[in-house]
């Protein structure tokens, strides 16, 4: 395993320049041009706003601002996960023929994906930072524990990425149950809701792996402590999940050429 | 043994035929056994198997030249996936020393929205060259390619021969110990196929191992010092080019089957020199071609055709009795048919070959066709180049500026004497 990762460090300026690469071909003859990168954070938004103003009608509870807020900072990393996962699975088979005719290690498709959304990420953040100053929402230091968030769920959408990019390869049904699953996936993670709104039965919901670190992004916003056995949970499932699928990839990666 | 660049071991590669898993049914059980460290049965043979190489084995010493050719479907291209790590062997081991770079479709690396610039940088790393590498060697590169003007154009609006010239480019100066060349000369329009010649020879000169995958068999011998011949995945003869290339040619000719229905056929084509059957010539020399025509039926108003055309088919001389002013033969049933034509091979130093058709013009009808029947080897000491050797000499040179032109007296220019 120390040689393949030897090598990928090796071909890191490919890694680089193949998620260059991507971010270019989105950017150019498009109509949108950068606003790409926030329309799904800012759709995700709107829909968010539009449930809890559901929900603050159906509560007979005020809308508050940090409500919002939350939305909005969770939505980021969401958008994040969704397009990471939605673009490495297409990452091998839309690259086939270099699957099939040069050799390097193809796990930098999947991750090449992974680093082109995280520049989306980075322009949605900047355009939500710059929101943020005119909320009077006092973060503070709190801000920085989005570092270590964020950084799980890059681990995470490596480690998913990897898994969907070498599966769909194999099978090409794989693309469709990951576009079923991420349409439906939002219902279940708490991105436009908080666990808490369910009470006691609402921890149920924090066993999806990404769910306990927006619910830290959340507690950013409302100055609460942590969930730290939950957020530990995160951690070990997102770098599990990493460390399995480097791994398998890496197993079956010899296949790819006959089998794409 | 450190001066072996590349080492086969008795490698064989199976692939399935068909659909590789049926269903996800399928693939649970197998890739649960594969976790738990199990080794699928890789020799058993079933009828759904396929063994694209069987049992390879061969050696190459660094800094040499080494050819591959075969038939389609023959392996070679699997080899040449095999040694760039691209798929596993399913038995045998095999060693590459030091860095390889396969050039096996050059512009693989190219994305059709990108400019020529941002392709060059993205597939020169996609070969393993770091950035300041193609930084420092981009204008070589460029100028390689012929492509100075359109680096900020996107390849989507270059003409397919720019694409592919820039596609070989980068994939030529990438500077490896081992390089795989796979049917990439044929890039391009005469002048940049030259320039591609020039290139692999520099290449093999500066010290790299180089092996070639190629059906231009003219480019194979003048490159590779020596040959591989694999068929149906089985290795058929290795050793010096030409011996191997002969063989070749001679295995290709022998496959030629015939149609039982056939009324006559072409039964010998045989090149010889004054006394016996040759296949080496000097330019300018003369040959005959035995041409036999056996008959299975009664066939009336036969002639024969005599092509000769070069390694890429290109049309040489096309001729035949008829339109030489021969009369046409009629053969009775197990009657043969043998007429001889007398050449002046005229040609420049390379391979040619030799074909010839059956035909009776009044009713255009074809009785049977052999192509690349024999094979012709010219040599040439001039630097000729083309098809026809018109044996070109050089009789008068003088350097003129334009009013001295007039002065010079006409009948001078043709006073110099031919040898």
């Amino acid at each position: 395993m120390r040689n393949e990762l030897r090598e990928l460090y090796k071909y890191r300026e490919l890694l680089v320049m193949i998620a260059v690469r991507d971010i270019k071909v989105r950017y150019k003859q498009s109509l949108m041009g950068f606003f790409w990168a926030i329309l799904m954070p800012v759709l995700i938004v709107a829909s968010g706003i539009l449930v809890r103003y559901g929900y603050a009608i159906a509560s007979h509870k005020p809308l508050d601002v940090a409500d919002l807020v939350s939305v909005a900072i969770k939505s980021v990393p969401w958008a994040f996960l969704v397009s990471s996962v939605r673009f490495s699975s297409q990452s091998l088979i839309g690259n086939q023929n270099l699957v099939t005719k040069v050799y390097f290690p193809k796990e930098i498709f999947p991750m090449a994906a992974v680093l082109s959304q995280l520049f989306d990420l980075c322009i949605a953040s900047s355009v939500l930072a710059i929101l943020l100053m005119f909320v009077r929402l006092n973060l503070g230091l709190r801000l920085l524990w989005a570092g270590p968030l964020l950084a799980t769920v890059v681990v995470l959408a490596v480690g998913i990425g990897l898994l969907v990019s070498a599966g769909s390869l194999f099978y090409r049904d794989v693309k469709y149950i990951v576009e079923v699953f991420l349409t439906f996936a939002i219902f279940f993670t708490p991105v436009f809701y908080d666990v808490d709104m369910f009470g006691p039965k609402g921890r149920w919901l924090l066993l999806n792996p990404i769910a306990p670190l927006l619910e830290g992004f959340s507690s950013i916003v409302y100055g609460r402590a942590p969930d730290w056995n939950w957020l530990i949970y995160s951690v070990a499932f997102a770098l599990f999940t990493l460390i399995f699928a480097y791994f398998l990839f890496k197993k079956i990666e010899p296949e790819f050429a006959q089998s794409i | 043994m450190s001066n072996i660049a590349v080492r086969m071991d008795h490698v064989s590669k199976k692939f399935r035929k068909g659909e590789i898993h049926d269903s996800l049914r399928d693939l649970i059980p197998a890739f649960a056994g594969r976790l738990l460290g199990k080794k699928k049965e890789e020799t058993s043979d079933s009828p759904r198997d396929f063994w694209a190489l069987k049992d390879i084995s061969f050696e190459v010493r660094q800094g040499e030249a080494f050819g591959i050719v075969g038939p389609n479907g023959a392996g070679k291209s699997t080899m040449l996936k095999l040694l760039s790590r691209i798929m596993r062997p399913t038995t045998g081991t095999f060693e590459v020393q030091g860095r390889l770079s396969a050039l096996i479709e050059v512009a693989a690396g190219f994305h059709p929205d990108l400019t020529g610039r941002e392709n060059v940088f993205l597939s020169g790393a996609i070969y393993g060259m770091s950035k300041r590498e193609i930084t420092s060697k981009f204008d070589e590169i460029v100028a390689f390619a012929g492509l100075e003007d359109f680096m900020d154009t996107p390849v989507k609006r270059y003409s397919s021969g720019m694409y592919a010239r820039l596609g070989f480019s980068v994939a030529s100066h990438v500077n490896p110990d081992v390089l795989i060349v796979d049917e990439v000369l044929s890039v391009g329009d005469y002048a940049f196929q030259k320039r591609c010649m020039d290139k692999m020879r520099s290449v093999i000169q500066s010290g790299a191992t180089v092996l070639f995958v190629s059906h231009n068999l003219k480019a194979m011998t003048e490159l590779c010092s020596r040959c591989l011949l694999l068929q149906r995945g089985r290795m058929i003869d290795i050793g010096p080019s030409e011996d191997v290339i002969r063989t070749y040619i001679g295995a290709l000719e022998g496959g030629r089957v015939h149609d039982k229905s056939q009324e006559a056929v072409i039964s010998r084509v045989s090149v010889r020199d004054k006394e016996k059957e040759c296949q080496n010539f000097k330019t300018g020399e003369r040959a005959w071609v035995d041409i036999e025509v056996t008959a299975r039926k009664r066939c009336r108003k036969l002639s024969v055709s005599l092509y000769i055309m070069d390694s890429t088919d290109l049309m040489v001389m096309d001729t035949s009795t008829e339109r030489l002013g021969y009369e046409s033969v009629d053969l009775e049933e197990g009657q043969t048919f043998r007429c001889t034509f007398e050449l002046d091979l005229n040609l420049v130093g390379g391979t040619f070959y030799v074909s010839s058709l059956l035909f009776r013009y009044d009713i255009t009808k074809e009785y049977d066709r052999w192509f690349r029947a024999s094979t012709l080897f010219i040599a040439s000491d001039q630097d000729v180049r083309g098809l026809a050797n018109c044996f070109p000499r050089v009789i008068d040179r003088q350097i003129f500026t334009a009013n001295e032109r007039e002065e010079v007296p006409m009948e001078q220019a043709h006073t110099g004497s031919p040898q």
